[in-house]
């Protein structure tokens, strides 16, 4: 007996039993299905995050300066000149002094901007910000420190509700500012987000801070192809002056999105792994079955030893059976699995990434249960003593 | 060609032990017709089993045209099972989900035998008992009579030296058994040797060879002249 004549055989046994087959298939349908679904929403929001990242930039690379003391320190207009002399590597610079803590008010309403900072005329492009309403900062305003800012929508919203906040003030540390600008949304208006920042010229904001000898820098480097070139570039420079590489930090935004890849990478296998144990489950499920049909079956196996079966034949038939029930409910299950992740996806809002890994690995795995599982109780039947199996009742 | 020498099989149950076969030996002749004869428990049906190769003789050796075949192993004895014997059985033993070509194609399935050329074979044997017209039909849609020369059809399908026939008239009516007797009869006249197992003195009675069996010993061999 070849393997077509034991697939046609174990099909024609299946159908003859459809409700049975269909629940034996419905643990592997839905561990596969779980697979699936966990697997894409995972890849989904990951992606979604990524294009977060890059969106503010993997060209990005921002500079801590701790300092060691003595008089070794970098100067803002230092760090312009590392731009003016490397334009193929870098494009442009800020620095972004933040004043950590300081309240924004505008008579008693206030507010505690997620970012608040002082920074040059090339923040705006370096950070992707567009304006929705006046003008972004520009160099006379650092030059001549002018009491002007920009604003994001939610800090727009919650001082001046309705009003238009262009020529309006506004108080930090008790010094008024006059906003010049509003920042287009970029995060729905909402707290703590993106749209909850304030901007000023740097040299206010060394005014406030009183001199400025530590701080962080925010690079643009040319293109996303010479960031991690561009970042040697910076940390060399930053080597020769402080002799140290404890007293300054430089990243980059392309290494952040590793990292996320990375920790939603583990996540996304420890889902998968528990979603796998309900395949494992739906394993024990076909054994129990092709068991249970070994029993009922004895008589015919016995009978069809009298004719001639090897046990090879009578074990290939079973297990052949058992991996046809796995691999059909490992179909059915990528069928529901890819309806699923979109289904589940529109649901709860999240966008699914269908992961042709995951689906080739989970209809593997099923395959392979199907063999696993089904090996036991072919063997079984294959030891059978003829003569027992046709006395069976 | 069927030769048992000294054939013993004990059932031991605790402390007492059932002998079912007791110093058995036998040879049977090719071409031959032989009715193996005992009423039940005699051991009838375990020298049967242990010719079909369907068991296995406490001690004692069974040659099959010349071959020991308790040296045997499980896929040889299958082999043989396959190409050398054809088993009719009381309860006919059709499987119920396939219908009665595929029951027919069966030993051929097991032989390899290629699917164009298996079925023809086994519409052939179907042929020969009058049973082609029902090729499709299930074994439950047939009556007894028939699912027993659909039997036949099966043991004659690969056409096999030997047919082995375990009570074939026990489950059926006296004249359908007459004919299932009659075809096993003319099966034989056309050079098939034929073992047939029966409690039935009536039907031994029509058979040249009578060998009978009481306690697991053979009490007579006797061979008819003429008939």
């Amino acid at each position: 007996m070849n393997l077509k004549q034991a697939f046609s055989l174990a099909l024609k046994s299946l159908s003859g039993s459809k409700m049975r087959a269909i629940l034996t298939m419905l643990g592997i349908i839905i561990g596969v299905a779980a697979v699936i679904i966990i697997v894409s929403l995972v890849n989904g929001v990951t992606s979604d995050l990524v294009a977060q990242f890059e969106k503010m930039g993997s060209t990005t690379i921002n500079v801590s300066i701790m300092g060691r003391g003595g008089n070794r320190s970098v100067s803002i207009d230092d760090m312009q000149d590392l731009v003016n002399d490397n334009p193929k590597l870098l494009k442009a610079m800020s620095p972004s002094i933040t004043l950590n803590g300081a309240t924004t008010k505008n008579g008693s309403l206030n507010v505690n901007p997620a970012t608040l900072a002082g920074v040059n005329e090339y923040y705006a492009d370096i950070k992707g910000h567009e304006i929705l309403y006046g003008r972004g900062l520009q160099y006379a305003d650092s030059e001549y420190r002018l009491r002007n800012c920009v604003i994001g929508t939610y800090v727009a919203n919650e001082l001046f509700g309705s009003k238009n906040a262009i020529g309006q003030s506004l108080k930090i540390n008790g010094i008024t500012f006059d906003v010049v600008g509003v920042i287009d949304e970029t995060a729905d208006s909402k707290e703590a987000s993106a749209d909850d920042i304030v901007l000023i010229p740097y040299t206010m904001a060394q005014k406030i801070t009183s001199g400025f000898s530590r701080g962080t820098y925010i690079f643009n480097a040319a293109s996303k192809e010479v960031s991690s070139e561009a970042q040697s570039l910076i940390e060399d420079y930053l080597f020769k002056v402080f002799a140290s590489e404890n007293a300054y930090r430089v990243s980059n935004m392309s290494e952040m999105i590793d990292t996320i890849n990375e920790m939603t990478g583990t996540m996304s296998l420890m889902l998968a792994c528990i979603a796998g144990v309900s395949l494992l489950v739906g394993g024990i499920g076909i054994m129990n079955i092709m068991l249970v049909s070994v029993t009922e079956r004895t008589r015919e196996i016995g009978i069809r030893k009298s004719l001639g079966a090897t046990p090879w034949d009578i074990m290939s038939q079973f297990v052949v059976e058992a991996i046809t029930v796995s691999c059909l409910g490992g179909l059915i299950g990528i069928a529901l699995g890819i309806i699923g992740s979109y289904g589940v996806g529109a649901i709860m809002d999240m966008k699914a990434v269908i992961s042709f890994v995951s689906i080739f690995i989970s209809f593997t795995v099923s395959a392979l249960i199907g063999i696993a599982f089904g090996y036991f109780p072919a063997k079984k039947a294959a030891r059978l003593n003829p003569i027992d199996a046709l006395r069976y009742d | 060609m069927i030769e048992l020498k000294d054939i013993y099989k004990i059932y031991s149950d605790g402390d007492s032990e059932i002998r079912a076969l007791d110093g058995v030996s036998l040879f049977v002749d090719k071409g031959e017709f032989v009715a193996i004869v005992g009423s039940s428990g005699s051991g009838k049906s375990t020298c049967m089993n242990i010719v079909g190769c369907l068991d296995i003789p406490t001690s004692g050796k069974y040659f099959l045209n010349g071959n020991d075949v308790s040296e045997l192993s499980e896929k040889e004895l299958a082999h043989i099972r396959n190409r050398e014997l054809g088993f009719v059985f009381q309860q006919y033993n059709l499987i119920p989900k396939l219908n009665v070509l595929e029951n027919v194609e069966l030993p051929l399935l097991y032989k390899g035998v290629k699917a164009k050329e298996r079925k023809q074979m086994a519409m052939m044997a179907l042929e020969r008992v009058g049973l082609a017209d029902r090729a499709n039909k299930f074994p439950s849609q047939l009556s007894g009579g028939q699912q027993q020369r659909v039997s036949i059809a099966r043991a004659l399908a690969g056409n096999p030296p030997v047919i082995l026939a375990d009570e074939p008239t026990g489950a059926l009516d006296s004249k359908t058994g007459k004919e299932v007797l009659e075809f096993l009869k003319q099966l034989n006249s056309e050079g098939t040797t034929v073992v047939l197992i029966t409690h039935d003195n009536d039907i031994a009675a029509q058979i040249k060879r009578v060998v009978r069996i009481h306690d697991g010993k053979i009490v007579s061999d006797e061979t008819k002249e003429g008939n």
